[in-house]
């Protein structure tokens, strides 16, 4: 299982490279929102799920879709390591 | 009638009806009307002088909304500018119409201070979230630096009143500028009348049927038209509207209509697929919502038929519009089931009819033309744009009247219900918003390694249109989707970036050596 550190490198990675799409001097802090700083639309939200369900081997419910779990990095490491831990 | 009147006959109709829900704040027409007054007294007090206008680059958010109607009762001429445009964009706009005050947040300011420097009439800026007694940010001192103001918002409103400005405006006055992509590559600003808002939104609440205890869920931006005349139709009956950023969390938008016991809910195809995608929709409670409305790009027949299954009691409207006049033509709702696919009638107060290119009527069911609107509703003209408004207005029945060339290929039946067919130009429609493929264009061109380029919109169930850009690459460079999409992000808004990126050898040409999109998907 990985630890903290390394969900955060990974999911910070996916962030810069997915959704930034390479653009270093737009990467957010890790509470920042992605919603309030333009980062998602609602197709790129689906691109977060595909990631996290690749990625961590887990299935996001769609009740689950809600920013309290996927608006910033530290919620999205957050919820991977409750999703994970629980399974 | 001024448009600003909606909100103080509302506020003196029902003072404690909700009139905003936003995040966390709940708005009370009271204080929203206050807050207004306040604000307008602050522009006055800017110098800010009849008819100037004012642009609010911000969020939808409480004061957004407070900004509109602000400058309305100053008797200026709001703009709302969606904040995902870039900093040139925006100076291109605040300059194209003189801007005289920008209402924005501090995060946007600082992304865009360095470009607004070449916006010589732009002397004051309001910030909506900073305080005069918090550091003072580097772009706001440069800004400082150049003889220009800077304001906060809790500092303009703390000296000013909050009863009701006496303004001299009168209903031919200018109330708002709504810039929509052109189809030469620049913006261009819809210069809209109070008469011509009002004319709209009156028309568009009395077929919807909006009351009082209507609670209108609205993820749609306040700088879209389509967004706009939710926060305007819902002040004139006095309800509420639930503004929400964007609707970018399904499970936050679907917990909002049980929560807030949602009636309205304005939708593009966007949302609709987003929603539809859900696996338990049916364990949701939709039970409040009267109706539904669609416009922008059509839905397809089975988002239609989930939607009504999902919500029977729901009432809904597919429509047709264009910023030019807001709303041509609806379908009454209880003709769905047998014209799934036609937009319906005109709106109430207005008239639209298909002509064919010699000018005549067409009556004839199943032929083409171009559809021609006359009504109230129809706008003066483009800002500062004399060609481009001859080729939209043309002069109409009566020597003072001019009719809008939509630009649009319809076709009607035999009971004189619309159909649209197709766009005349070749702009794009996409996820409810107008692209003009030139601006993509233009921008794929800055890059040196791209030698041809074209865009086009292919269909897309969720966008209705996607973009999609052909690049021919000069001889011996390399360029790779990724690359070409992250110059783009870094130049355009996020709905005008092309979802695919196709690398050709060459692009087609006409004889006369033209690139030609026929044929490209």
């Amino acid at each position: 299982m990985k630890n903290e550190h390394q969900l955060r490198s990974e999911i910070r990675q996916f962030v810069l490279d997915d959704l930034l799409l390479g653009d270093t001097a737009s990467m957010l802090d890790d509470d920042e929102s992605f919603l309030e700083t333009g980062t998602l639309d609602s197709s790129s939200v689906l691109e977060v799920v595909m990631f996290l369900e690749h990625n961590f081997q887990l299935t996001v419910q769609d009740r689950e879709l809600v920013p309290e779990n996927l608006d910033s990095v530290n919620r999205l490491v957050q919820f991977v390591m409750l999703k994970t831990h629980a399974a | 009638m001024l448009l600003d009147r909606y909100l103080h006959d509302s506020a003196q109709r029902h003072p404690d009806k909700l009139a905003l829900v936003c995040g966390e704040r709940r708005v009370r027409y009271a204080e929203m009307e206050q807050g207004a007054n306040a604000l307008a007294h602050g522009l006055r007090a800017l110098g800010l002088r009849r008819q100037q206008r004012v642009a609010v680059y911000f969020d939808n958010s409480v004061e957004t909304v407070q900004g509109i109607f602000a400058t309305l009762k100053a008797a200026g001429v709001f703009l709302v500018v969606n904040p995902q445009t870039r900093g040139d964009k925006l100076a291109f706009i605040l300059n194209d119409c003189n801007v005289r005050v920008l209402l924005t947040g501090l995060s946007n300011f600082e992304a865009v201070a360095s470009d607004l420097a070449a916006c010589a009439d732009l002397h004051d800026v309001v910030l909506f979230d900073w305080e005069a007694t918090q550091p003072v940010p580097p772009a706001a001192a440069a800004w400082a630096a150049a003889g220009r103001r800077l304001h906060s918002m809790s500092g303009l409103l703390a000296p000013q009143p909050a009863n009701l400005p006496v303004t001299q405006s009168i209903s031919l006055d200018l109330a708002s500028l709504i810039y929509t992509s052109g189809s030469t590559g620049l913006p261009k600003g819809v210069t809209l009348t109070h008469a011509n808002m009002v004319a709209a939104a009156t028309s568009i609440t009395t077929y919807l049927r909006n009351e009082p205890d209507d609670i209108i869920l609205s993820p749609l931006p306040l700088a879209f038209d389509y967004g706009l005349y939710q926060v305007l139709m819902a002040f004139r009956v006095g309800a509420t509207v639930v503004l929400e950023k964007q609707c970018v969390y399904p499970y936050k938008y679907i917990k909002l209509i049980a929560k807030e016991r949602v009636t309205g809910l304005p939708i593009v195809c966007t949302i609709s697929s987003m929603l539809l995608n859900l696996k338990d929709l049916e364990e949701h409670d939709f039970s409040s919502v009267r109706y539904i409305t669609n416009t922008a790009q059509a839905l397809p027949e089975r988002h239609v038929t989930r939607m009504r299954a999902l919500m029977p009691r729901a009432r809904i409207y597919l429509m047709y519009g264009l910023t030019e006049c807001k709303r041509v033509a609806y379908l009454p709702p209880e003709l769905i089931d047998s014209k799934p696919t036609s937009v319906g009638i005109p709106i109430p107060d207005s008239e639209a009819w298909i002509e064919d290119e010699s000018g005549s009527v067409i009556t004839t069911p199943g032929v083409a033309g171009e559809l021609i609107v006359r009504g109230p509703h129809v706008m003066v003209g483009y800002w500062n744009r004399p060609e481009e408004t001859a080729q939209a207005l043309r002069p109409g029945r009566y020597p003072y009247e001019r009719e809008l060339r939509t630009g649009d290929l319809f076709r009607q039946d035999a009971d004189g219900h619309l159909y649209f067919i197709s766009r005349r130009d070749d702009l794009i429609k996409t996820a409810g918003q107008r692209v003009g493929p030139l601006e993509v264009e233009n921008v794929l061109y800055e890059l040196d390694a791209v030698k041809e380029a074209a865009v086009i919109g292919i269909p897309d169930e969720t966008l209705g249109s996607a973009i999609k850009a052909f690049v021919a690459l000069r001889d011996g460079r390399v360029l790779t989707e990724a690359e070409v999409i992250k110059h783009c992000q870094k130049r355009l808004e996020r709905f005008k970036i092309p979802k695919r990126v196709a690398f050709v050898a060459e692009l087609p040409k006409t004889s006369s050596g033209k690139i030609c999109k026929e044929g490209l998907s």
